[in-house]
């Protein structure tokens, strides 16, 4: 922290409403969608992209847009909070709920791993994005997903910090055990509850 | 689950503590200066300041009541000898913090900041030249601390500016530039207006493109050093440019702003 | 175009809160595609949550760093895709 000093006449853009009970612990207000980067915007090809569940299963699956797409997509209404602090209330998508795209292969696992274009990976409990928790989400605010925002294509975790909803997924792999992703291996919390805010290794 | 010891199988170490040389510290702005409708220096005194290179940057930091912080980056415009450090603002209209520091920070005022940062992009009298200096808009910054850091140390490498602004009257530091290049003849200033250009104006009125960099700069053969900054576009265009042309890459050096700007 | 893309110089900031000297000017290897070339001309893409420096020829990721701030000050370095670092 600043040790202290105090920019005078500085508001910044967020602001902390003391007593929200929306709002998790350490939360800040955004208005903006903020867009945060750990490598370059993939910009694959609808004709070339394709979602995959592989790994421990009875038939791995794999479907291109239009299969995904042939899917039953649901509106989702959303708070989401990102470990950096800021949070978005009632923000809007469109997407497939993982529960759809899991009902067609067997599986006993307790964990997932989703993998990116561009190599980004996060994992999570089966248990975190089943049940109506999760979506491979499409659509934003009425509009096909923009690609510096993880279009064609995100994970939507909203219930965990907004690192585990992993912009251009690309597939889902279940396996027995847990693998730490790009930043759950570097010192972000493993599991990434904001309501126990749950930012880092230890908390 | 995700182990926290040091060097854990995944060849991650949880660094205890280090000594760091870049400590935050408060400086006193001791003048504010509108340069264009959009800019404004800020002067600063630095207690313990040790200096800098030309072309390096400063972070800097604003802290809320409620403890909200917003960091961003500014070059340092003034060159080394200069007493008071100068950094150069633009203001966003949607930033957060350009804003605060060309409407509210007022002389008087601290001003936390750490630096002086980033010695890949910087340019000593010393290393000779000749030097390929390509800004767009408040890219000049770091180019403009060389040219005054030059021109302090009494050196004569030779110096060509290509200057991208949207109208004369939005070229940054102008007037300084152009009493500069009239006393000094290894100084040549070439400007580019982007969206509109005086009566009578007879120099460039487009974006910088390949014709107008091969007329400008000094050719491959001479082996300048480049430093291109500003905007993203035409950062990469503009390098781009360069090496196609001959220069050596190694020799292009390039500060893109990005999207928060400088 | 990609707007997040930066120039290595611009993790100089994290990176000096843990290297006491000049490592934009270092030179690294990528472990992935074997280029090498100074941190400087990498590629670099910064934010709140963390710092990631990428070999400008085949993108993979040389430095990741992860800061905290609040509570226990901690850094977590990856340096896994350098092969190696030179520096004067």
């Amino acid at each position: 922290m600043s040790g202290g000093f105090i920019s005078r006449g500085f508001r910044g853009r967020r602001r902390r409403t003391e007593g929200d009970v929306r709002i998790p612990p350490g939360q800040y207000l955004v208005e903006g969608f903020p867009v945060l980067s750990a490598g370059p915007t993939p910009h694959t090809p609808l004709e070339e992209w394709d979602f995959t569940i592989e790994g421990e299963v009875d038939g791995p699956r794999t479907w291109s847009w239009e299969e995904f797409r042939a899917f039953p997509s649901e509106e989702i209404t959303r708070d989401i909070h990102c470990v950096t602090k800021w949070s978005k209330l009632a923000t809007t998508w469109e997407g497939v709920s993982v529960d759809s795209l899991l009902e067609v292969v067997d599986t006993a696992v307790e964990y997932v791993v989703a993998f990116c274009d561009g190599g980004y990976t996060t994992n999570l409990p089966l248990e975190d994005v089943t049940g109506g928790k999760a979506w491979v989400a499409h659509t934003y605010e009425g509009e096909p997903l923009a690609p510096e925002h993880g279009g064609p294509a995100r994970l939507l975790v909203p219930h965990l910090y907004f690192w585990k909803s992993a912009k251009w997924v690309r597939g889902l792999r279940l396996v027995n055990e847990d693998e730490p992703g790009f930043w759950e291996s570097l010192g972000y919390h493993n599991h990434g509850d904001p309501w126990r805010e749950q930012r880092y290794w230890g908390d | 689950m995700a182990t926290r010891g040091a060097s854990s199988a995944t060849g991650v170490t949880e660094m205890a503590s280090v000594p760091r040389k870049l400590a935050w510290r408060i400086g006193e702005v001791v003048e504010t200066s509108p340069d264009t409708a959009r800019t404004k220096s800020l002067l600063l005194q630095i207690p313990g300041w040790e200096g800098h290179r030309a072309g390096q940057h400063v972070d800097v930091r604003l802290t809320a009541e409620d403890g909200y912080q917003a960091q961003r980056s500014y070059s340092i415009a003034s060159a080394p000898e200069d007493s008071r450090v100068e950094l150069l603002v633009e203001r966003l209209d949607d930033g957060e913090v350009s804003p605060y520091l060309t409407d509210e920070l007022r002389a008087g005022d601290g001003l936390e900041l750490r630096g002086p940062i980033g010695g890949w992009f910087a340019w000593e009298a010393r290393e000779g030249g000749p030097l390929l200096l390509v800004a767009g808009g408040s890219g000049i910054a770091p180019l403009m601390a060389m040219i005054r850091h030059r021109q302090a140390a009494g050196n004569d490498t030779p110096i060509r500016l290509l200057f991208s602004s949207r109208s004369y009257e939005e070229v940054i530091f102008r007037e300084e530039l152009e009493r500069l290049a009239a006393e000094d003849e290894t100084l040549q200033i070439t400007h580019t207006l982007t969206r509109s250009a005086p009566p009578g104006w007879k120099g460039y009125d487009r974006r910088i493109d390949e014709e107008m960099l091969e007329e400008v700069a000094f050719s491959p053969r001479e082996r300048p050093l480049a430093f291109v900054c500003g905007p993203t576009p035409l950062v990469e265009a503009v390098a781009t440019t360069l090496v196609g042309l001959g220069h050596e890459p190694a020799r292009v050096k390039t500060e893109r702003f990005g999207p928060t700007g400088g | 175009m990609d707007e997040n893309r930066l120039d290595g110089n611009a993790a100089a900031g994290v990176l000096a809160e843990i290297f006491n000297f000049e490592i934009t000017t270092a030179r690294v290897a990528c472990v992935r595609c074997g280029a090498a070339g100074e941190i400087g001309s990498q590629m670099a893409y910064v934010s709140e949550i963390g710092t990631v420096v990428r070999c400008a020829t085949c993108d993979n990721a040389l430095i990741r760093v992860a800061r905290q701030d609040d509570g226990p000050q901690r850094y977590w370095l990856d340096l896994k895709g350098i092969e190696y670092l030179q520096f004067e």
